[in-house]
């Protein structure tokens, strides 16, 4: 990272294995080209917006209605995900039924699916003449082409976060804390919430924030189903988009250096959640 | 039937604890409601929105599925498609196995700084990640004076669709050495160099078999999402059809002209990818869950 040598304390410490110069190299050469010089051009592009800019592209109403939308509804989605997730990695750890491993594998699938195909499939799904769409119509509820759709799909691609974040940790838990508790006469349910569930919360807001962050910024998975009204059901990601069909490349940047600073404040929430998980439980 | 779930909680054969069962797991009801719960869950969220893209490809017979794929569109797009992966995913191998043998097998100063970098494009939204080559390399953008004049295209062309597939890819190889690698140390490599071995010779025969089966499963990953990638491609492709139309974007094309059993026919070629890519990744999980994963944790 091009730090000088200090005099005392070198920069890297002696070793016999070779390589360093090489791999490191290759490793710094690519980042930089492929990642870092991209994204600094991003933030200087917005820079020279300046901060009233890029508040000015942030407050306009179509934007700012965009990023509640993308916001809202993926804040609202990561926490269902990370409810009913915490459930399926409960259920997929603690128990035993016929089909487990089949379960188990199923919820990689919005990491192997590619977002487009999720989609459509969802679009197709919930539209109003669709399989569950129909169902939904008949109970009132529009889903396809309302923030409704865009809230299914977020909850879509947040789900495997949310179950794989926590079930490693649910393996872990030692039985015999929760006998210990039986055995000194706690019931069951305070055996959960007092005893097993403490533990882990730090991987269940872990789970919450990727979630939250990866529904922030989707975008294959929502815009066949969201229906893209302005104002209703437009996405920030979309309104990317929008704005580079436009060539307003600045517009554009601006919105983008928002959602990048967002998903970094989630990244050191998730940070600060694992260093004070490492002080209070001693593991992450 | 399992028959731990046949019997009653206070049936539990366990002779050396003597309390009922029911005080370290939930009562019969409680459990299959879960398990209910979450199946019902998985099967409305995830198994659901599966079987449709296959009923709907096939919803007007076969005829009309293979129809799809002898157009001469489609066929463009499966090409590019499997030219951008053949690309990226080397690039990313050898990428995440040089970042690992770096950060793994040696101590320096601005180790952690590295690898939340090398990280970054996981938390970079994909329309984000095709804007920034847009800025870079489009006509308005930092090189867009320089290509224009030599007459180089990278945005809405090729090249770019491969750097925007290359960006979203980046982390997988070397986020999963990484770990794996740190696990494993130093000590087997050491040995061999002492017994004379050069260092490549000490990485072909000592290292690579310890990373083996990470190393095949971080690269199915990562081919599952070059082969998928959607919004980072969408914004860099220029949309021209037969010449920069990936699989996904095919799919959207053919979607938003109402042509749904096309659009179905081919997603469907991409969730059997999904499909072969989610039981190979099982299989390897089952069977070598130590050698892929550091603490065979994963993700």
């Amino acid at each position: 990272m091009g730090e000088p040598e200090k005099p005392r304390r070198r920069f890297r410490q002696r070793s016999v294995i070779p390589g360093f110069g090489l791999t490191l190299g290759y490793t710094l050469t690519c980042l930089s080209l492929i990642v870092l010089l991209p994204l600094a051009t991003l933030v200087v592009k917005a820079s020279g917006l300046g901060l009233s800019g890029i508040w000015d592209v942030a407050t306009d109403p179509r934007v700012a209605s965009a990023l509640r939308v993308s916001f809202g509804v993926s804040l609202l989605a990561a926490l269902t995900a990370s409810v009913f997730g915490g459930i399926v990695a409960w259920v997929l750890t603690r128990y035993d039924f016929p089909g487990r491993k089949l379960a188990d594998a199923v919820v990689d699938l919005p990491f192997a699916l590619p977002t487009a195909v999720a989609g459509i499939a969802l679009a197709s799904l919930y539209a109003p003449n669709g399989l569950v769409g129909a169902q939904l119509a008949r109970i009132g509820i529009e889903a396809a082409y309302t923030p409704v759709g865009i809230f299914i799909a977020m909850v879509f691609i947040g789900l495997p976060f949310a179950v794989r974040t926590v079930q490693p940790l649910i393996a872990e838990i030692d039985k015999e804390v929760e006998e210990a508790s039986a055995i000194l006469g706690a019931s069951r349910i305070t055996t959960l919430t007092r005893v097993v569930l403490p533990p882990l919360i730090p991987a269940v807001l872990t789970g919450f924030a990727l979630a939250f962050a990866r529904g922030v910024g989707e975008y294959g998975s929502i815009i066949f189903i969201a229906g893209n009204l302005p104002y209703v059901s437009e996405i920030a990601p979309l309104l990317i988009v929008i704005k580079l069909s436009e060539f307003d490349y600045a517009g554009a940047s601006a919105i983008a250096v928002i959602m990048l600073g967002i998903s970094f404040v989630t990244l050191l929430a998730i940070n600060l959640i694992q260093a004070w998980s490492r002080r209070r439980f001693g593991y992450v | 039937m399992s028959e731990a779930l046949a019997q009653g909680p206070d049936t539990a054969r366990d002779e050396t604890l003597r309390l009922p069962a029911s005080v370290v797991t939930e009562r019969r009801v409680v459990r299959w409601l879960l398990i209910a719960v979450a199946l019902t869950f998985l099967g409305l969220f995830l198994v659901l929105p599966l079987l449709t893209v296959f009923a709907q490809a096939l919803a007007k017979g076969w005829g009309a599925y293979l129809a799809a794929f002898s157009e001469p569109d489609a066929q463009a797009a499966i090409r590019l498609t499997l030219i951008v992966a053949a690309i990226a995913v080397p690039f990313n191998l050898v990428f995440g196995v040089a970042a690992s043998w770096a950060v793994a097998k040696f101590e320096f100063t601005g180790k952690n700084l590295l690898v939340t970098l090398i990280d970054l494009p996981f938390s970079v939204s994909p329309v984000v990640s095709g804007l920034i080559y847009v800025l870079v390399f489009g006509s308005r953008g930092l090189f867009g004076p320089f290509l224009v004049e030599h007459d180089i295209q990278i945005i809405f062309a090729v090249p770019g669709i491969v750097l925007a597939t290359i960006f979203v890819t980046f982390p997988f190889v070397a986020r999963q050495l990484i770990p794996l690698m740190q696990e494993q140390g130093t000590a087997e490599e050491e040995a061999a160099l002492t017994l004379g071995a050069s260092g490549w010779h000490a990485f072909r025969t000592v290292t690579l078999p310890n990373i083996r089966w990470g190393l095949l499963y971080s690269v199915l990953l990562c081919n599952a999402r070059a082969m998928g990638e959607f919004g980072a491609v969408s914004v860099v492709s220029g949309h021209i059809r037969g010449l920069t139309n990936t699989l996904p974007l095919h799919v959207e094309i053919l979607y938003n002209e109402y042509n749904f059993v096309a659009a179905f026919a081919v997603a469907s070629l991409l969730a059997g990818l999904a499909l072969v890519t989610l039981a190979v990744k099982s299989v390897l999980e089952w069977r070598y869950a130590d050698d892929i994963a550091a603490g065979a944790r994963r993700h």
